[in-house]
């Protein structure tokens, strides 16, 4: 099977390519290509998985092949396929949610006019994300790390008549341009020492080199990539606008798999960043703080997508700090059930958005008595982001915070735990706003069709049971699998557990008191702390500080350089013609106002002149 | 292989023009195709050389020799290497797709596609000559219907800046045309050759010395750096593009800024590697406020034409960045890259002829929601600006990745103070800029709600289409699998290489 591993990105690739040429005007069958492709590769990525597992490949001894793509002198550029067992794990991940996702949106996505168009940016997507998933290269990482921003950018403006949208995607893909530039250079900076692209070549060159300023250097550029594909601060300020795209789109993109590639790439040359210690320091610290940015946010946003966003920024967060403190299995264990629990969030979100015809979770209410599949999914859902054992996210969120500590990081583990505490909150407030309570619905919502609901009945039973795959008390789990280096088993910490548990259910019943039984009276804490809550809502103000940036300084310096281009550039070329004209006034015999007249006075001057001028050096004129 | 195929290259238009003067005025359709079949003729052929130039052997191929004037050394000779070969390739694709995008012209199209041809015929001379003098001559037959073209057919400001455009081009070819001599008087002294010649191949066995090098290299560099346009030798070009009527605008951008750059690789570098080493930091400065400062006053345009127009000059610095290089992937790339902002380019203005056709404005603040009423169009201009920042999978970004890392390793000060590699960030900086101001275009002109305003505009279809999808089809096919397009730059750029290397090193102009 590892040798059918291209066909995982080529498949979708083809999907869009006859989507896009051939059935655009066939809806249903533009949706069965793209989930027919989909579906194939993700037999391909079943196979490779236990593959894997069968011929015993660890992260010791990868399969890696590649052919020539391009080179000159100098450089040498392949595509390449590298299957070892992150690849895999990332492979499955990436092609059951976005089957999933495909399946979902046949109901969703149903009698839209850009049904045909909304499949074939699937598949492209699909298939740049799965080319970023197997590269075996950073050039092929970086390549199709800006073909899933392109995708990005694309779902993300769907509706493009909306302005709100249409800003939206222009903003994502500028701010993962900064990012990219950065990574660029980190790119550029490691080619440069080491002459190559190549992840494994690295590694090896990596290992006895002594200047670890040049690494951190390097390490630091790279890790501003993921800085903005994965959103952290602070360039996290796309993707809550991001939410612009269709929900589906939220689910799979910015939510379960290509924001997730900033981690992937963190886990995937975790060498470099191992290799430079205050690098990993960085990573550390900026993951534990937009965690907690993020989370705070999310605490006071009534749009069900933007919690849900800022959800996701908090949980990136988590990730990123996970390798951060030197734990590459916590943290891929984390965006592994991360990525099935958050979408099948999103989807819940879209299937109340489908029925209300409304984001703001003020318009919902009393949702489980219409629509129970998705109201106990998504409860489910939010159990295991909450991290209410035995759901998923307990486990994953458990490894996090015990790397954390284990890694002797106090002060991450205690934000950590506020995060969890701030989680199980926010959640449930949403929960307990949207989908219980009174009913303040303006339509009459109900259930979902059956092609919506069952990928969010099989998104909830991974919700439910995935988290095992890596607890510790399992043999030959995730860790066994996943890891640097070597294997970290872990000891269960019940301590921990107790006390993370602990403060998820405080922050569960804290939403109930305020939001279900409403004892305590959210209005009026509001306006006790309204400034804060100002604050919070306008996510720091750090959007408006970017757009005054922008249009104070970028855009005065560009009115500027246009000022000088008129005026100083031309002005001056101006001059020299009009004097030329003027000299031309007073032998009026030449002045007849004609091109031909002109250029033959300044031809033969500058002939003259140049000569005149080189003739020192004409030596070789005799 | 006898048939002289490059001498059909630059006869099919030029056959094209005899066709259309026998032609009469009022038979519009007949003139148009005969454009049509003319330039087909030779984007045939030109595709014909581009597969089968041998690339085991390289070197110059399809060679062909009259002799003219022999006191002087005159020859017809022409030929090809793998550097010139793709800018003949680019030049076919671009006339071809640019006559189907005069389609719907109606005044005076017997004149203009007489001197539209004409035009092109020159700048196929350019590329495939191997004679400095006819080099030159055809030089100036390309420019000289630039100025009939905008000047009778143009919008904007037309005289203005056909006037302008004429007095610059020809201020740049007066620089170029001393270089020429000097080096035909100097490479012809007893002690050197010691017969005249114009032979481009004999004339680079010459070793100049190196005041001579530096002199002589200058005068090509500003004689050619007018035409590129390198910075702050430029601002006829803007106006210039803005002023074309479509077909001239995607020849002018898309080709003739190319005889620039190869102009100061083939008649500079390859004759004067010291001179091009003494020079090299120049480049590199001015190169940069050509990225930076173009794709920033490009941001703050309100004519969609002068945003692209604006954006060449920008592209343009990488060509320029990737000369100053001087090693292998700096002058692959740039080779690479004038190709792929040829093709880009020429989308571009297609696309913006189309609108401006049906709409009779360019004003980017006056559009919004076009997407609505033109998603050919919109989609269209979307790959286009994707192009432009260097999106991976179209040909651009493989071209700027060349020239980012063959100016990133090298390790030289520049200026006594600057880091060669800074500059390079600085260009590096630049796909952020371009970024931002295609997307605020696209998003101006395209997304938003529907403006009713414009539900009479028509998308576009039919002919129209026609260099719409070629276009796209080259921007993707070499963005995809650009192999066959860089080996083939490569066999040209080695010997040009190999003389950079074994020049020696003379400090530099700072």
């Amino acid at each position: 099977m590892i040798e059918l591993a291209w066909l995982i990105p080529v498949l979708p690739a083809l999907g869009f390519v006859i989507i896009a040429l051939a059935t655009k005007r066939f809806k249903l069958l533009s949706a069965l290509v793209a989930i027919a492709a989909m579906a194939t590769s993700l037999v391909i990525s079943l196979g490779i998985f236990f593959e894997v597992l069968q011929m015993g490949i660890t992260m010791e001894n990868p399969v890696e092949y590649s052919v020539r793509w391009m080179s000159v002198p100098g450089i040498e550029i392949n595509a390449g396929i590298l299957i070892d067992p992150l690849t895999a794990v990332m492979l499955l991940v990436v092609c059951i949610v976005a089957l999933l996702v495909e399946i979902y949106s046949m109901g969703y996505m149903e009698g839209d006019p850009g049904f045909s168009r909304f499949y074939s940016y699937l598949s492209l997507f699909a298939s740049s994300m799965l080319g970023l998933v197997v590269a075996n290269n950073y050039f092929q990482m970086f390549f199709f790390w800006e073909l899933v921003g392109l995708c990005s950018y694309l779902l993300i403006g769907f509706y493009f008549g909306r302005k709100s949208a249409a800003d939206a995607n222009k903003k994502a893909f500028i701010t993962n341009r900064v990012a990219d530039f950065g990574f660029m250079l980190g790119i550029f900076f490691l080619f440069y020492q080491f002459g190559t692209f190549n992840f494994g070549e690295l590694a090896e060159a990596f290992h006895g080199y002594e200047n670890i300023a040049f690494l951190t250097m390097a390490a630091i550029l790279v890790f501003i990539g993921p800085i903005g594909k994965s959103a952290q601060f602070p360039l996290h300020v796309w993707l809550p606008d991001a939410m612009e795209g269709p929900t589906p789109v939220s689910a799979l993109i910015h939510a379960a798999t290509m924001v997730a590639a900033g981690v992937y790439l963190l886990a995937r040359q975790f060498v470099l960043f191992h290799a430079a210690p205050v690098s990993l320091l960085t990573i550390a610290y900026v993951g534990g703080f937009t965690s907690i940015f993020a989370a705070t946010i999310a605490v006071v946003q009534d749009d069900i997508k933007r919690i849900l966003a800022f959800s996701t920024l908090s949980q990136l967060g988590y990730m990123v700090m996970a390798v951060g403190v030197g734990s590459i299995t916590a943290g891929m264990f984390h965006l592994t059930t991360h990525a099935f629990f958050k979408a099948l969030l999103f989807l819940g979100a879209g299937s109340a958005i489908h029925a209300v015809h409304s984001n703001s979770i003020w318009k919902m209410g009393a949702l489980v008595k219409k629509m129970k599949v998705t109201t106990w999914t998504f409860v489910i859902g939010a159990l295991a982001l909450a991290g209410i054992p035995p759901f998923a996210g307990f486990w994953s969120k458990d490894e996090i915070l015990l790397a954390t500590k284990e890694a002797g990081f106090t002060g991450l583990y205690i934000i950590g735990s506020i995060v969890a505490f701030l989680t199980a909150f926010y959640m449930f407030r949403l929960i307990f706003v949207a989908f219980f309570g009174e009913d303040r619905t303006e339509h009459e919502p109900h259930e979902s069709p059956l092609c919506m609901t069952v990928p969010l009945i099989i998104l909830a039973v991974f919700s439910i049971f995935i988290g095992f795959w890596g607890a510790p008390f399992v043999e030959h789990g995730f860790a066994s699998l996943v890891y640097f280096e070597h294997p970290h088993h872990v000891t269960p910490d019940y301590m921990l557990m107790f006390t993370s548990t602990l403060l998820a259910i405080a922050g569960i019943v804290l939403a109930w008191l305020v939001y279900g039984k409403k004892v305590i009276s959210a209005e009026k804490i509001k306006n006790r702390f309204q400034p804060i809550h100002n604050i919070l809502y306008n996510k720091y103000y750090i959007d408006e500080i970017y757009q005054w940036i922008f249009d104070n300084i970028v855009l005065t310096i560009a009115s500027m350089f246009k000022w000088h281009d008129r005026n100083v550039v031309d002005g001056t070329a101006h001059g020299i013609s009009d004097s030329i004209r003027a000299a031309g006034a007073r032998l009026r015999f030449i002045h007849t106002g004609s091109l031909q007249n002109y250029a033959l006075v300044i031809f033969i001057a500058i002939v003259l002149i140049v000569l005149w001028m080189g003739m020192p050096v004409l030596g070789g004129i005799q | 292989m006898n048939f002289p195929v490059l001498s059909a290259i630059v006869l099919a238009p030029v056959i094209g023009v005899l066709a259309i003067l026998l032609i009469p005025e009022k038979e519009e359709l007949l003139i148009k195709i005969t454009a049509a079949v003319a330039t087909f003729i030779s984007l045939a052929l030109s595709i014909f050389i581009f597969l089968t130039y041998d690339r085991s052997v390289g070197g110059v191929q399809f060679v062909e020799s009259i002799p003219w004037v022999d006191r002087f050394g005159i020859n017809y000779t022409l030929g090809v290497d793998g550097m010139s070969l793709p800018l003949v390739l680019l030049t076919s694709i671009v006339i071809f797709t640019g006559v189907f995008a005069s389609w719907d012209m109606h005044t005076r199209i017997k004149e203009f596609f007489i001197f539209l041809l004409a035009l092109v015929a020159g700048v196929f001379g350019v590329f495939v000559t191997r004679d400095m003098f006819f080099f030159y001559l055809f030089f100036e037959v390309a420019v000289i219907p630039m100025y009939i073209l905008i000047g009778v057919w143009g919008s904007t400001r037309k005289e203005y800046a056909a006037m302008k455009l004429t007095l610059y081009l020809l201020v740049g070819s007066a620089f170029a045309l001393i270089g020429i001599i000097a080096t035909f008087l100097y490479a012809g002294a007893p002690q050197h050759l010691g017969y005249l010649t114009f032979d481009i191949e004999k004339l680079a066995t010459v070793h100049y010395d190196i005041a001579f090098q530096k002199f002589a290299f200058f005068l090509m560099l500003i004689g050619f750096g007018f035409l590129v346009p390198m910075w702050p030798l430029h601002t006829w070009s803007p106006d210039g593009h803005v002023a074309a009527p479509t077909a001239v605008s995607m020849l002018h951008a898309g080709v003739l800024m190319k005889l620039g750059g190869y102009g100061i690789i083939r008649l500079g570098i390859f004759f004067f590697p010291e001179g091009a080493k003494y020079w090299a930091p120049l480049i590199a400065v001015l190169c940069i406020v050509n990225v930076v400062y173009g794709a920033m006053v490009a941001m703050v345009q309100k004519d969609l034409k002068f945003v692209i127009g604006y954006s060449s000059v920008s592209h343009m610095g990488y060509v320029l960045l990737g000369i100053a290089s001087l090693n292998s992937m700096g002058i692959d790339g740039a080779v690479a890259q004038m190709f792929a902002h040829g093709i880009m380019t020429a989308l571009f203005f297609a696309l913006v002829g189309n609108i401006y056709h049906k709409a009779h404005t360019r004003e980017i603040a006056r559009f919004g929601g076009l997407a609505h009423q033109m998603p050919r169009v919109a989609t269209g201009f979307v790959i286009a600006g994707l192009a432009s920042l260097g999106l991976p999978g179209l040909n651009n970004f493989v071209a700027e990745f060349l020239i980012f890392v063959g100016s990133f390793t090298i390790d030289k000060v520049v200026l006594g103070f600057i880091p060669f590699r800074a500059l390079s960030i600085l260009a590096i900086l630049g796909i952020v800029i371009t970024a931002t101001y295609v997307l605020r275009v696209v998003q101006f002109v395209f997304f938003g709600p529907r403006k009713e305003e414009w539900d009479h505009l028509t998308d576009a279809k039919g002919i129209e289409m026609v260099p719409i999808v070629i276009l796209i089809s080259v921007l993707i096919l070499f963005g995809l699998f650009p192999a066959p397009m860089t080996d083939l730059i490569n066999i040209g750029v080695e010997p040009l290489i190999a003389k950079i290397q074994a020049a020696q090193a003379i400090g530099g102009v700072f």
